[in-house]
């Protein structure tokens, strides 16, 4: 059985490898685009499969989403795909996929890759009780699925991406008991120049802060859940006043009572097929690993293109603009891929990122809420006090040693959760500062099962073919 | 600081072994690595001491004293999960199964332990083992042990002694009076000693080659498949026959035969492949295909389970598959302990108590002659 | 008229699109797994199948992420307990 060919493959259905897609489809190549989900718009336009309209009214940028999916319809589309790792060979890249159990193979000349991201998290005591979600976990919850995390929530972290998720929660009936900024997004004021070339991207965040008045729900800064409470699930939370480095104010605890809270910290890209392929990588200013990309949205790997948050978390419109870009390039089309306009809109969305970091960044102070058994890696279940005893006693010194010591990461989420936090925990213990390449080696982007592994022959999904 | 004795590049197994028994010989010993604690090929290892897959010769006695030592220093260290839980090695077709009841017998006459397992009683051993094999040959004196933990261990008793560990510290050439080496250079300042112990795992070329000497120690990468954990689905390490003769050929192409075992943490192993490839960081899907298939071949309840991670490593591999252990003679004050491919978690034990015999001036328990750096001309 | 699934004999009503996971949060369930090693409860924690918390026997297949699973009439869907291959052990 011949592998299906195309002049480009396309990682990710979201805004990033949505826009890939189209511009690809527009230069005139042939085009794959591959998702896991059995829908496209990836995490920012979620939505349950076939209804989009269901949930139209929590959405930003719906109309740009249309477009998008219309314009990417010529492409061969691959849905519940879940690719789990990419081979180079000579002129050419093997896309290898599961779906329904058999291995797909997709071949191609050029890829786009646009894996996205998911939240940030850090440990606090009682963080893996059920009923505490990521905030992207009870935003999924609600667009894809049309399911409240809880009935009386906290939402908690950093970020503008906390107000979205309070703002439809509330918007579908849940009590939003507070929306807790450990940060003073005040630090935006200052930051005016680079913020004022895309302010459409503040009148977003009032049109979130209108819905949050309109519901009473609570904004208070420079606020964190530090601990939450329960036996089987979470039944309230303590949150507390912070200082500018987030140790927490004494005397300010308080406990609320909440059946559901959600919380996020940022984004980590999903870098595990850029890694698969040997594409560089360097530490963002959020902290985060992400890939260099030329002008071109091009990698260090000639023909790996890459757009989004794995080149660095900036949101949904700077996705779509570097996935047009890298879209055309990887179609063929370098000299028409880029105008100078598209140019000075990238950079100022990246400036506008950079400052979005800056003001949302993690201060050191969080590791001070943990106790000693607080559990770090959810999946093995290992404690801060281990973590910290492999670089006092046994001669970790960061991320990666850490992990292989304590198996914090070595589980089912390979890291992915506690990774970061993993990191910062050893860095602080060891008196050296956090460095996320740690973090970085080639691996599988998912489970696998031997059997399907074992199965020389790979098997084709001759429906979608062109 | 007082000047050291001793200066060991690498804090892995090998670096580890050679600092502890140095210490305890009564040395002051620093150990310098530019990483953390066994952060190269030890921590990609899956912690084998095995007598089992050496013909006689001398790696076998040097396998055989280090087996003796290693289960001396869980006794004495503790902490490195020491699990005396023997090998088994199968064989799937006649052939194979000639071939290895030809090795027991010479092993048994070098002194091994080791028992015939006909195929109705492989069971017992391992009771998912697929029931087409023809039988196997069982070697109690295998064991296993976490690597990192034991280097880690290793190195932390040796500081209880009055060792140093500085980690992060990167030697950038070694201090020279002449042939002779006098210390090392690093990022950090010079370091001088009367002995330089070069411990540095695959870059021990590189390190040798800082005092004008050829030793070559090359990477031949190795993948390790990891499941999901699982009960104590796999009890002993088992391997195919065929192993032995891929471990003691020297093609650079790649060659495959499977090797699974269990943790205690749950996962279950696979390995084994070869390959020369250089430093070649990136994923070989052929390489995982064919650990897989083989995996089954001997556990065929493995189909179902989940693979979560597969990595890497370079196993320091010598031209002729013997370690490179002592003095060299064309640089004076220098000394290797390298190049034990596959085998150094489990040879580590020994090469650090010769290693610090040497040092000591006194006599060796075992004949270094075949291990001496400057044989490779 | 909606749909129903089996968890551990009860019956589960979903819409149509809805995981396996979205369906139990939505009539109250919050965990459906004890860990390996401390025996803790777990449910949905990232929602988007990068966590693994939500793992659940579905259809006799241990370790399915429920978060990511669409739930289909008739499926049968169990709580697990550790590793989830509990058959194995001899």
């Amino acid at each position: 059985m011949a592998t299906s060919r195309y002049d480009v493959a396309v990682i990710g259905a979201g805004p990033g490898g949505l826009a890939g897609a189209a511009a690809a489809v527009r230069a005139g190549a042939s085009v794959a685009l591959i998702d896991s989900a059995s829908q496209p718009g990836g995490q920012y336009w979620r939505h349950p499969s076939g209804d989009y309209a269901a949930v139209a009214d929590l959405h930003q940028g719906t109309a740009a989403y249309r477009s998008l999916v219309r314009r990417a319809a010529p492409a061969a589309w691959f849905l519940q795909h879940q690719v789990w790792t990419i081979e180079r060979e000579k002129n050419s890249f093997v896309v290898r996929a599961m779906a329904d159990g058999v291995e797909v193979e997709i071949a191609a000349a050029a890829l786009v890759l646009a894996p996205g991201a998911f939240d940030r998290q850090v440990p606090f005591p009682g963080w893996d009780l059920p009923g505490v979600y990521t905030a992207g976990g009870a935003q999924a919850l609600l667009k894809g699925h049309q399911v409240l995390a809880g009935r009386r929530i906290a939402v908690g972290g950093t970020g503008p991406f906390l107000l979205p998720v309070a703002a439809g929660l509330s918007a579908r009936g849940a009590e939003v008991v507070g929306v807790f900024e450990a940060n003073s997004p005040r630090r935006w004021v200052r930051q005016a120049r680079s913020v004022l070339p895309v302010v459409g991207k503040l009148a977003e965040g009032a049109g979130y802060a209108a819905t949050l008045l309109r519901h009473r729900v609570p904004y208070r800064v420079r606020h964190a859940v530090v601990a939450a409470h329960g036996t089987d699930s979470l039944a309230a939370v303590t949150v507390a006043r912070l200082d500018a480095h987030w140790r927490v104010i004494a005397g300010s605890e308080r406990v609320i009572d909440c059946d559901a809270i959600a919380v996020g910290w940022g984004f980590t890209p999903q870098l595990e097929l850029p890694l698969a392929l040997g594409c560089e990588t360097r530490a963002d200013v959020d902290g985060s690993l992400v890939v260099c990309v030329d002008d071109l949205q091009q990698s260090s790997v000639e023909s790996v293109y890459v757009a989004g948050e794995a080149c660095g978390v900036g949101g949904a419109q700077l996705a779509v603009l570097e996935g047009s870009i890298a879209g055309r390039a990887a179609a063929g089309d370098a000299a028409r891929a880029i105008s100078s306009r598209q140019r000075r809109r990238r950079r100022a969305l990246r400036a506008f990122a950079a400052v979005m970091h800056e003001v949302h960044s993690l201060r050191d102070g969080w590791q001070s809420w943990l106790s000693d058994d607080t559990v770090v890696c959810r999946c093995e279940e290992v404690p801060a006090r281990e973590i910290r005893a492999a670089v006092g006693e046994l001669g970790a010194l960061d991320a990666r040693s850490a992990k292989r010591f304590t198996r914090a990461g070595m589980g089912w989420c390979q890291g992915r959760v506690c990774g970061h936090s993993t990191g910062r925990i050893a860095a602080t213990a060891a008196g050296r500062s956090f460095d996320p390449l740690g973090l970085a080696g080639p691996s599988i982007a998912s489970p696998v099962p031997l059997g399907l592994l074992a199965r020389a022959q790979a098997a084709h999904h001759l429906t979608t073919e062109r | 600081m007082t000047r050291p004795d001793v200066v060991v590049i690498g804090a892995g197994i090998v670096g580890a072994a050679c600092a502890w028994f140095a210490t305890r010989a009564g040395l002051r010993v620093t150990v310098v690595d530019r990483g953390a604690v066994a952060g190269g090929t030890t921590g990609a290892g899956e912690g084998n001491l095995l007598v089992s897959d050496k013909p006689p010769g001398p790696e076998l006695q040097l396998a055989q004293l280090s087996a003796r030592l290693w289960s001396e220093l869980a006794q004495e260290i503790r902490g490195f999960e020491y699990e005396p839980k023997g090998g088994l090695v199968v064989a799937a077709t006649p052939a194979s199964l000639d071939g290895l009841v030809a090795l027991a017998e010479a092993q048994r006459r070098a002194g091994v332990d080791v028992r015939a397992v006909a195929s109705d009683e492989l069971a017992d051993y391992e009771p998912w083992l697929s029931r087409k094999l023809l039988g196997g040959a069982f070697y109690p004196q295998d064991a296993q042990v976490q690597p990192m933990l034991a280097a880690a261990r290793l190195l932390r008793s040796a500081r209880m002694a009055g060792a140093e560990v500085r980690l992060g510290v990167e030697v950038g050439a070694l201090l020279r009076d002449g042939d002779r080496v006098t210390g090392v250079r690093t990022g950090t300042g010079d370091i001088a000693a009367a002995a330089v112990v070069n411990a540095a795992g695959v870059w021990g070329g590189e390190i040798a080659g800082m005092a004008g000497v050829k030793v070559p120690i090359l990477p031949r990468r190795g993948f390790i498949l990891v499941t999901e954990p699982l009960p104590p689905v796999v009890r002993h390490k088992v391997y195919a026959a065929e192993y032995v003769a891929d471990v003691a050929s020297s093609g650079a192409g790649l060659q495959t035969s499977p090797v699974v075992e269990g943790t205690p943490s749950g996962p279950v192993l696979i390995g084994s492949s070869r390959e020369r490839v250089g430093f070649d960081r990136t994923l070989s899907v052929p390489v995982l295909r064919a650990l897989a298939a083989q995996a089954i071949e001997l556990f065929p309840v493995l189909a179902e389970v989940v693979m979560i991670r597969a990595y890497h490593g370079f196993r320091p591999y010598c031209p002729d598959h013997l370690p490179v252990i002592g003095a060299d003679p064309r640089a004076p004050g220098l000394l290797h302990a390298g190049g034990h491919e596959g085998a150094g978690i489990g040879l580590a034990a020994a090469t650090g108590l010769l290693v610090a015999q040497v040092l000591s001036g006194g006599a060796t328990d075992m004949d270094l002659s075949p291990f001496r750096p400057e044989r490779f001309g | 008229m909606m749909d129903i699934f089996i968890f551990d004999g009860r019956r589960i009503e979903f819409r149509p699109g809805q995981s396996v996971g979205a369906a139990l949060v939505n009539v109250g369930m919050r965990s459906w797994r004890r860990t390996r090693l401390t025996g803790r409860p777990r449910g949905i924690f990232c929602g988007i199948g990068v966590c693994f918390d939500c793992l659940v026997e579905i259809d006799g297949t241990p370790n399915q992420r429920a978060c990511l699973i669409p739930a289909r009439a008739g499926m049968v869907v169990r709580r697990q307990e550790g590793d989830g291959h509990g058959h194995l052990t001899v």
